[in-house]
């Protein structure tokens, strides 16, 4: 028996110049890095303070660091793709041989849905909803921790994938039976299976983890109705999370027993079904797309909101309609494969389910008008991604209800006039709405503000590159391009491809902006400081707090009995009170255990890809031994004392007493006053 | 513990009080959660069950459930499960009432009754396999050995926490902390009980209809 498995030498693609490159310019960013941390002496940092940590907010940065890590990746892979296909065209080859490119498209779907949408979206939620119910934690610190090893788990092993062995060049989907043995006998379809699992099963616990914290773990007087908006979209993302994820882990464990153990579900012969795979698959798949949208709906609803100083048009209708969403987004899933060859009356009520979720969408975007409507908005960064938002997502939803229609999806179907459509709903609803949180939240997760200027430049540069990159597949679509060609003969199409990779690279420089963005905000971090905590006027409790907040979150837990629980405290002078004597808080420990547990779990998966038997074995006694271990750890908590609560709480409040919030322009009584006038005449005019 | 956590929580209290934070792991967040995880797994199931509904007429010309499932013995293999669910909650009875010994013993009881199930549960998959009736020979068969296996892997994972338990209950007796682990390893046994029902009636009683 082979100690390494099917692994050796000839699994590093030694003569892919681009992968090569690729793979020594990582590893010499990795090198720099490790110097740097080095030479600041950030070791322990790095260890005690983050990558141990059960902190949410801290959790929830790393996931957003991961995201962008990975939106790196993802992106380099849609550049690559564009190009080629820009190059490749009147019969020419390109600079992209097939088996690679099939690589990228595949990398490129399956990274930027799991690894950089799905943490970006985990990541906010992290770092805002335990503050905005006035909880002090998730409900299981620790499994957080461990939520995210998994899925930092999973990303790891698809990057493992470019320097050892191969990619799926299956498609994001894996369909079979093209993803089976006999047609996929390399390890690309094993590393996808294996970091999907891992990661998804860290996205479960996160939407358990989530779930209890909401159900449970509310500030007193809070009532559910009482939840701030992007609090409850979350909650219904989670809802699906819970419902959905199972049926991914079961269809990929049902193509893991096809591939290693020749069962036959999914395989042209002996009786198998490849249509249950697609089944099954999209059944998870679809509500994920609103798992991916539906916080970013919350996150737009919270910054029309607050810059426009009003409170959110119709908030019950909102909540609703994010749950008719999330129910709607259950049955809808044939229609990803109208084509299957169910009966006429099967297509139609799928097709006709489809478009009703356009009705619960139009709610939603009629109350941020609404909210917007006599407000005085303010133009900042976050506000701009909104804006374009709503013009962006409305398109996608429209060509998504055109899709919906059976009869123009068989004309449609796997065209790139589809790869339009999800680009303009994914990119311009959930991505568009994570930058806006990003923009939003940046300040209370780091305590110092961003660039705004460059902000709203990168705002810029997305927007119209997205539709420079976008627009003209849906033209291509209607020309007959099909999705995932290697390379084109058809002069009709050239000028089309070259506006779309025009636009990527113009996609490109927003997303340089960004990080130029993100340099300026840490070289002049000391100019720029978030001392108040407050810095938009903000109606949620995570406002409340100070900018990073406080490890505890809360000194004192908050009384709820509004859903802009911070304004009414503002506006009745409740706001930043100091009780005559704190009580001890209690807090648990960081621990190593969800990295062990998770990076023994990663260890299985490479051993499952490489069929390493006896890595395979080890890190499965492994997990479980480090799960033991935590089961049966001492001293996993501690006490905060008042003292300390004291310190740090005056620390803080020294900045806004003895003139409370009385920063220029986020004055207290005539924006409290001009708000609930507008309030007030919003609701007269839209019912009259 | 216990007292600290029901104390009223809110500002005004704070001051007085020792503690008026959320208690974290309290027991009723972890069971509430751990029934959470207990839904998704059953969603787990539902997916196989749907594959095994879809492809169970897929016999690829080999042996249909007629041809292989004994009746009888399942019955006994059920009574076993089904026992093992009734001592369990004999377990749990003494627990709440801070009995070690019978709570030992019924937790005892428990695992012999859920490894007699599981060894005949093996013992039928070998005798399917050594007839040449394996999970390669048919989509029927590939999703008959899941969906049991499935079940049967569960049990498994649930006798290897219950030896935990066992240990744990000795060396540490019936704290609170082990009395929300073995009410969460409680739902985990009984919810499997019901899957079986449902495996049992979907596959083994229709299957020789």
């Amino acid at each position: 028996m082979n100690l390494l498995g099917k692994l050796s030498w000839e699994a590093i693609p030694y003569h892919e110049p681009i992968i090569m490159g690729t793979l020594a310019v990582v590893g010499i960013a990795g090198v720099l890095i490790a110097f740097a941390i080095t030479r600041a002496k950030q070791w322990n940092t790095l260890w005690f303070d983050w990558i141990t940590s059960v902190d949410h907010k801290r959790l929830g940065v790393m996931y957003i660091l991961l995201a962008l890590i990975m939106l790196i990746r993802g992106f380099s892979d849609a550049i690559m793709m564009r190009t080629q296909l820009a190059m490749a065209t009147n019969g020419a080859a390109g600079y992209l041989p097939p088996e690679h490119y099939d690589q990228i498209f595949t990398a490129h779907g399956v990274i930027m849905i799991m690894f950089m949408a799905m943490p970006f979206m985990i990541g906010l939620m992290n770092i805002v909803l335990p503050l905005q119910i006035g909880a002090r934690d998730v409900a299981f610190p620790f499994m957080n921790n461990l939520s995210f090893w998994l899925s930092a788990g999973g990303a790891i092993l698809i990057n493992i994938s470019l320097g050892l062995g191969e990619f799926a060049k299956t498609g994001w989907l894996a369909y079979p039976p093209l993803s089976e043995l006999s047609f996929s006998p390399g390890v690309g379809v094993d590393y996808y299976i294996w970091a999907l699992q891992i990661s998804g099963v860290g996205t479960l616990l996160t939407g358990v983890n989530f779930l209890v914290t909401v159900f449970k773990m509310r500030a007193p007087g809070m009532k559910l109705m009482d939840m701030p908006i992007f609090t409850w979209t979350c909650t219904w993302a989670n809802v699906l999370i819970v419902a959905s994820f199972p049926i991914l882990t079961a269809v990929l464990g049902l193509l893991t027993l096809d591939r290693y153990l020749d069962f036959h579900f999914f395989t042209n012969d002996l009786g198998g079904n490849a249509m249950m795979y697609i089944n099954l698959f999209w059944a998870w798949g679809h509500p994920e797309v609103y798992i991916l949208v539906l916080p970013a709906f919350g996150i737009f609803s919270e910054v029309i909101s607050t810059f426009t100083g009003k409170r959110l048009f119709g908030y019950k209708s909102m909540v609703w309609a994010s749950g008719a969403i999330s129910i709607l987004g259950f049955i809808v899933w044939l229609h990803h494969f109208f084509t299957m060859g169910s009966s006429a009356n099967v297509n139609a009520f799928f097709g006709i389910m489809t478009m009703i979720i356009a009705v619960p969408t139009g709610v939603k975007l009629f109350n941020w008008l609404f909210t917007m409507y006599r407000g005085r908005l303010r133009m900042t960064a976050p506000v701009l991604w909104t804006l374009g938002f709503m013009v962006t997502f409305t398109i996608g939803g429209m060509t998504g209800v055109l899709l919906a229609v059976p009869g123009a999806d068989y004309v449609l179907h796997n065209s790139l006039f589809l790869i339009a459509h999800f680009h303009n709903t994914i990119i311009g609803g959930a991505v568009f709405g994570y930058l806006a949180g990003f923009a939003f939240w940046f300040s209370k997760a780091m305590g110092f503000h961003l660039n705004e200027r460059i902000g709203k430049a990168s705002f810029w540069c997305w927007q119209v590159g997205f539709y420079m990159a976008f627009m003209p597949l849906y033209v291509l679509g209607f020309l007959g391009m099909t999705r995932r060609l290697n390379h084109s003969d058809n002069p009709d199409w050239n000028i089309w491809l070259y506006i779309a990779c025009a636009g990527a690279f113009v996609i490109l420089v927003g997303i340089v902006l960004q990080f130029v963005q993100l340099y300026l905000a840490f070289r002049d971090r000391e100019q720029n400081r978030d001392l108040t905590g407050d810095p938009w006027n903000g109606h949620t409790l995570e406002w409340s707090t100070a900018s990073p907040p406080q490890f505890y979150n809360f000194a004192v837990l908050p009384q709820v009995h509004d859903i802009d629980a911070f304004t009414e405290k503002k506006e009745n002078g409740t706001a930043y009170q100091r009780p005559a004597k704190y009580a001890p808080i209690h807090m648990p420990r960081n621990t190593a255990a969800g990295i062990l547990i998770a990076g023994a779990a990663t260890a299985f998966g490479f051993a499952a890809v490489w069929h390493i038997t006896w890595l395979a074995a080890a890190s499965l006694v492994a997990v479980v031994a480090f799960l033991l271990q935590r089961a049966y750890a001492k001293d996993v908590d501690y006490y905060v004392q008042p003292d300390e609560i004291a310190r740090i709480e005056y620390a803080h409040l020294r900045h806004i007493n003895p003139a409370p919030a009385a920063t220029p322009g986020h004055g207290q009584a005539t924006p409290a006053k001009r708000r609930k006038k507008a309030n007030e005449e919003t609701i007269e005019e839209v019912s009259a | 513990m216990t007292a600290i956590a029901q104390i009223p929580q809110g500002a005004t209290a704070a001051s007085d009080h020792h503690d008026d934070h959320h208690h974290h792991d309290t027991s009723e967040n972890t069971i509430f959660g751990f029934w959470l995880y207990l839904m998704t797994d059953c969603l787990l199931f539902a997916s196989v069950f749907a594959t095994y509904a879809v492809l169970f007429m897929n016999t690829a010309g080999g042996v249909s459930g007629r041809d292989i499932f004994e009746l009888d013995y399942v019955a006994i293999e059920t009574a076993a499960l089904l026992f093992s669910s009734i001592t369990y909650g004999f377990a749990m009875i003494a627990a709440h009432r801070q009995n070690k010994i019978a709570t030992l013993g019924w937790l005892l009881v428990t695992f012999a009754f859920g490894a007699v199930f599981i060894g005949m549960e093996v013992n039928e998959f070998h005798h399917l396999i050594a007839e040449g009736n394996g999970p390669s020979r048919s989509a029927f068969l590939s999703s008959f050995f899941a969906l049991v296996g499935m079940h049967g892997l569960h049990v498994t994972a649930g006798l290897i926490w219950m030896a935990v338990m066992m240990i744990e209950v000795v060396k540490r007796g019936l704290g609170k902390r082990t009395i929300t682990r073995l009410s969460c390893l409680s739902l985990f046994w009984h919810f499997l009980d019901i899957v079986w029902v449902c495996v049992f009636t979907v596959v083994y009683l229709m299957g020789v209809v």
